[in-house]
């Protein structure tokens, strides 16, 4: 699994990836977390607020950061 | 677990009576405030009110407590309010849009989208890329800080009505004015251009869409935690000011210095605001102490426009999509309608 933390680097898009992490480790999945900050990138997946949560391409979350319980939620139905 | 998400109710009866206790408790702080503090300061540690130390001391702690009420509630319900638009929706409403309506519905949307401005440069090449014309796409970002939602609450418990709609109206006419300019001064080649590049994909989604009644509560929770932490030195900052002054600066100092009269009040005022960054509800207690200091409503408005819509920071971030040109037309044009602005209603309300 490719789990993609879309954003610029601002305080909210390291609060996503800090619970993506949790969430990952929690679960005890096989998954690489990446950052995104290029906004063209960015842009290219849609999203216009960030943070962004991306799993495998397809965005699942953007322009908040969901709780830890969420975020494993958002990935168990993914896998 | 953050509070926000330890406070989630777990049946519908639970988040009525949560909210209706939390109501209950706000409007109980709000009536002894003012009460207790007197109590405290004067009858138990025996300050003399009427005095220097003792009304500033008053002032300072009733001021505070007031404020901080007003932010809670004002900013869960805006918050609360908000999370049912997005920029996404946003978007959608403004493409095909002509300049001059477009201008105007972007301005309005401005004042109601959630938005962060660290959000500005992923919005500004979205909208571009999905053809929104730069002027119109301008008027979006310049209202969006310029006519905060939270300052007009803030300013209606403060303030009353008029001065709530002279700022209402004023932030909105800029925001108009100075994106339709800027559309008009053909700024397509100071954007940079790999912003016209950039291609759509991925499939969108709707950050307000699926959210349950719950979540709404639980984002406005945390949006009080995030705002307060944010702005708290500049409430004690603009409070502290207050009290000094309430204390200490006779009321003449400001009247003599910055009065509606002084033709260079409102451009200093708004040379002032450019370097200070702060939201508009941040600023607020300042402009209270400010104006109860005796300085006239037109100088304050414009004050506080300056800080919140011509920022370092944000020119900055800005300067990833806009060459410098833009930027610098953007900031003239803007600062140009703040100070227009200042001395018209300096003159009305004088009048």
């Amino acid at each position: 699994m490719i789990i993609k933390v879309l954003g610029p680097g601002c305080a909210n898009c390291k609060n996503l990836e800090r619970v993506t992490r949790e969430a990952v480790d929690g679960l005890g999945l096989d998954a690489t977390i990446e950052k995104v900050e290029d906004y063209p990138t960015i842009v290219g997946y849609g999203v216009m607020s960030t943070p962004a949560l991306v799993v495998d391409e397809r965005v699942v979350v953007s322009g908040r950061v969901p709780s830890v319980a969420q975020v494993r939620e958002l990935l168990t139905t993914s896998a | 677990m953050s509070l926000a998400v330890r406070l989630r109710p777990r049946t519908p009866t639970q988040r009525w009576a949560g909210l209706i206790a939390a109501g209950l408790v706000w409007v109980v702080a709000y009536q002894v405030n003012e009460p207790f503090w007197t109590w405290l300061l004067g009858d138990l540690a025996g300050l003399d009110l009427a005095g220097r130390t003792g009304s500033a001391a008053l002032f300072f702690a009733y001021d505070t407590v007031k404020i901080i009420l007003l932010l809670v509630a004002i900013i869960f319900v805006v918050t609360l309010l908000r999370s049912f638009m997005s920029v996404e929706r946003t978007r959608a409403l403004l493409g095909g849009r002509r300049e001059g309506v477009g201008n105007v519905a972007a301005a309005g949307l401005g004042v109601v989208t959630p938005f962060c401005s660290c959000s500005a440069v992923p919005a500004f090449i979205g909208f571009v890329a999905a053809g929104v014309p730069i002027g119109v796409t301008m008027s979006f970002l310049i209202a969006s800080p310029l006519v905060n939602e939270i300052a007009i609450g803030l300013l209606f418990a403060m303030f009353g009505l008029g001065p709530t709609l002279v700022y209402v109206v004023a932030g909105l006419s800029i925001a108009i004015v100075a994106g339709w300019v800027l559309g008009r001064l053909g700024v397509e080649k100071w954007v940079e251009p790999f912003v016209f590049e950039t291609r759509l994909g991925g499939q969108l989604i709707d950050p307000s869409a699926g959210l349950s009644l719950d979540d709404r509560v639980q984002l406005g929770i945390e949006e009080v935690g995030s705002i307060l932490r944010r702005i708290w030195p500049y409430l004690l900052i603009g409070i502290g000011l207050g009290a000094v002054i309430h204390g200490w600066v006779p009321t003449d100092f400001f009247v003599t210095y910055a009065s509606a009269s002084n033709p260079l009040g409102v451009l200093v005022a708004v040379l002032l605001g450019i370097p200070l960054y702060s939201n508009a509800a941040g600023i607020m207690p300042l402009v209270e102490s400010l104006h109860g200091a005796g300085l006239p409503m037109g100088t304050l408005l414009a004050f506080m426009m300056s800080v919140v819509a011509l920022s370092l920071p944000e020119m900055i971030l800005l300067r990833r999509v806009l060459k410098p040109q833009l930027i610098a037309a953007f900031a003239v044009v803007v600062g140009l309608g703040i100070v227009a602005v200042g001395y018209l209603f300096n003159l009305i309300l004088a009048a």
